[in-house]
């Protein structure tokens, strides 16, 4: 990708100059932050809910062992196949293999972001098998050959002018801006792929382990298709991302979609068992799940290992100030906004400043209070921000800063002389006089922001005078 | 106000209040002692730690913090007219100091640590401080204080009782407003891009006066008001409960 190989800090000058990504950020975001808020108003208890999904996570990662083996035996079973893929490589390498022996030629994929974290495209493509997306966000981002921008909406990046854009060069459809309109022409180009597609490959929301089921949610009736027309399909699943029981997974479907798009359940909840049993007639004749780990185990029991409760609903991308301002590509990896944050340095540790996204936050903690499952994400941000250092990644400026400052503030004599100093620049500058310009590095501040007078006595020296007076 | 009287509390200031702000530390001893407090400030304070241990260097943070540990120890409430300096004392010290030999030392002082508004009104259980203004006002919630203290209604109970002033609604008054430290610095320009949201939802207000608890957003949004010239003031709310707008 080529957002891939700009420094972190231009891609959001980029961002942050590009107005119609600001646009179609504004609109998108704004609408997902209110249907959110709605949905969640709309329950009795929506605290003691995600309270409750909360645990039902964290009982999911105590036990994910013996859950996984619960998932996978039941898989079997049904009559299904389960790869264990450590990696993406492995992952890769399993669904590329079964591709050929099968004889496939043509894929249709529903969403799925474990799949993207992978390049499981790229790798189908080079292996000469024709692969598309049919989640209208993802066709179209395969379309304009880009990533996806948001975990829920690929495509929130686009402006609908921008897509109606796409589909007259792709598609040959007449320029519209009635969202209508471009979703059935979008429809009617993927319906004949649907059909012609020997292998169906779709993500996984929640593997149920004591029914060995997967469960797909979606809106657009497209992973229904996937997962059922073609005679071969293929879920992956991060390893996560499992629940005990259908018991726990009505806590968390009812959770994820109310985070995600404000709906109170999605239009569809596919639960899938395995491939169609001898006396059915639909579904499709083999059923393989991949489990994919590519670094999740290593992150169970560490500091990070609250990441893994994430359902990935994207609610936490749609409230944070910063991702509003920049969008998902800015953050360079598969996952973006606050999650992606510390995801990306979990999951992807080679891409190239990784270690810069924990600090992409202003850390004002709207991400935790949007969470489903309350994950702490700043605190989280906060340990990585320490491992980069710990490493040696922090700029020597800051390094040099910070020891100026340690040393500042563990000596106090030190401390109350450097007030002293406010007290010369506010005779030197007057009292009243605000900075517009500042030496480097305080100029950043001052591009758009004035700094404050200088006092003629800090409040230690005012205390200081007035305990005196006291005394005497 | 009977629970409030002859009670000793230990004032922090912070690092930002005591260099740039005296007159906010001074208003917060004005309103305790307004209410028959006595106020102590312990000689050496200095600062939290909080900027080194946002940016990732624990091991300096460390050493701020454990300095400011020792300087506040005693039994006192420890005040603080900071939602974010007070959450890094509360929420962050114990994790900072987990697995030291200060953790119980840390873990006291956290528990005996509050931010001035809730110290007023969950503690002291006081409203009404006698302040008045003339003119609107709008409240500008900071994300510390909010989200890692819970400090929601405080400053809007205290605020509803200074008379002569009219309390507006500000859009996104709990959205951040771009400071976040050296955040400020090191993405300036994602945290212009914050500041310009907020000073259109100030604007929008219709505000003489927009007020909230922490130094540091007031630094950032004082700042943005006046380089866009704009006739609004930013103030602390320990200023406008002290009478000292
Ligand atoms: S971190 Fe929480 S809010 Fe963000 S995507 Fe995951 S579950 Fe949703």
């Amino acid at each position: 990708m080529t957002t891939q190989t700009l420094s972190f800090y231009n891609r959001v000058d980029d961002a942050l100059r590009d107005g119609s990504l600001r646009t179609a950020l504004d609109r998108a975001t704004s609408r997902f932050i209110g249907n959110r808020a709605a949905a969640l108003a709309a329950l009795a208890g929506p605290d003691a809910l995600r309270d409750q999904a909360r645990a039902i996570r964290a009982y999911a990662l105590a036990h994910l062992d013996e859950l996984l083996n619960q998932l996978s035996d039941n898989v079997e079973a049904h009559g299904g196949r389960v790869c264990w893929a450590e990696d993406g490589a492995a992952a890769r390498r399993y669904i590329t293999d079964l591709a050929r022996e099968r004889g496939v030629k043509s894929i249709v994929k529903s969403k799925s972001m474990a799949s993207e974290e992978i390049h499981l495209n790229t790798a189908l493509e080079q292996a000469g098998i024709e692969v598309i997306e049919t989640d209208l966000g993802e066709y179209i981002i395969q379309l304009a050959n880009e990533t996806p921008s948001h975990i829920i909406a690929p495509a929130i990046h686009k402006t609908r002018e921008q897509v109606s854009a796409l589909f007259t060069q792709h598609l040959g459809e007449p320029p519209t801006d009635d969202v209508p309109a471009m979703t059935r022409a979008a429809r009617r180009a993927l319906r004949q792929r649907f059909l012609r597609a020997d292998m169906g490959i779709s993500g996984v929301n929640f593997g149920v382990a004591d029914s060995g089921a997967v469960t797909v949610v979606e809106n657009e009736g497209n992973a229904r298709l996937a997962t059922t027309v073609p005679r071969i399909h293929v879920a992956i699943m991060g390893i996560e991302r499992i629940v005990r029981s259908f018991e726990d997974l009505g806590v968390m479907l009812q959770v994820l979609a109310r985070s995600a798009t404000g709906q109170k359940l999605s239009v569809y909840t596919s639960i899938i068992s395995g491939p169609a049993r001898p006396n059915e007639s639909d579904g499709p004749e083999e059923f393989h799940l991949v489990l994919l780990d590519n670094g999740r185990s290593q992150i169970l029991g560490g500091k990070y290992a609250e990441t893994l409760m994430c359902i990935r609903c994207g609610a936490c991308l749609n409230i944070c100030p910063v991702y509003q301002a920049i969008g998902g590509h800015a953050y360079g990896g598969v996952y973006s906004g606050p999650i992606g944050a510390v995801l990306t340095p979990l999951l992807q540790p080679d891409l190239p400043e990784q270690h810069t996204l924990p600090f992409a936050s202003s850390l004002c903690g709207a991400c935790q209070e949007a969470c489903p499952v309350r994950i702490a994400i700043p605190d989280l941000l906060l340990r990585l921000r320490a491992d980069a250092v710990q490493q040696g990644k922090a700029p020597p400026i800051e390094r040099l800063a910070m020891e100026g400052y340690r040393v500042l503030m563990t000596n106090p004599a030190l401390y109350r002389a450097s007030g002293k100093l406010g007290g010369i620049a506010s005779r030197m500058f007057g009292r009243k006089r605000r900075f517009r310009q500042m030496p480097p590095p305080l100029h950043l501040w001052t591009r758009k922001r004035d700094f404050p007078a200088f006092p003629a006595e800090t409040f230690t020296e005012r205390w200081e005078k007035r305990r005196k007076s006291d005394e005497r | 106000m009977t629970t409030s009287q002859g009670r000793r509390v230990t004032l922090f200031v912070t690092c930002i209040v005591d260099s740039l702000y005296p007159q906010i530390g001074e208003a917060t001893v004005a309103i305790l002692e307004r209410l028959g407090i006595t106020v102590h400030v312990p000689r050496g304070l200095t600062c939290c730690g909080q900027m080194a241990f946002n940016v990732g260097f624990r091991d300096d943070a460390y050493a701020i913090a454990g300095r400011t540990i020792e300087v506040l120890h005693g039994d006192d409430d420890v005040v603080l007219p900071s939602g974010s300096c007070a959450a890094m004392i509360r929420h962050l010290y114990p994790e900072l100091f987990a697995d030291s030999p200060h953790a119980a030392v840390a873990g006291y002082l956290a528990r005996r640590t509050y931010e001035l508004t809730e110290y007023l009104v969950d503690v002291l259980g006081v409203t009404q401080v006698g302040a008045h203004f003339d003119g609107a006002i709008a409240y500008h919630h900071s994300c510390h204080g909010l989200r890692f203290l819970g400090i929601k209604d405080q400053p809007r109970k205290l605020l509803e009782y200074v008379a002569g002033a009219k309390i507006v609604s500000l859009a996104g008054h709990d959205e951040c407003c771009g400071f976040g430290g050296l955040f400020a610095i090191k993405q300036a320009a994602i945290s212009e891009t914050m500041l310009d949201r907020k000073l259109a939802n100030i604007a929008a207000s219709g505000a003489d006066l927009v007020v909230m608890g922490d130094a540091s957003c007031m630094t950032q949004i004082a700042g943005g008001l006046s380089r866009a010239g704009s006739p609004v003031k930013a103030r602390h709310i320990a200023e406008v409960l002290a009478n000292r707008v």
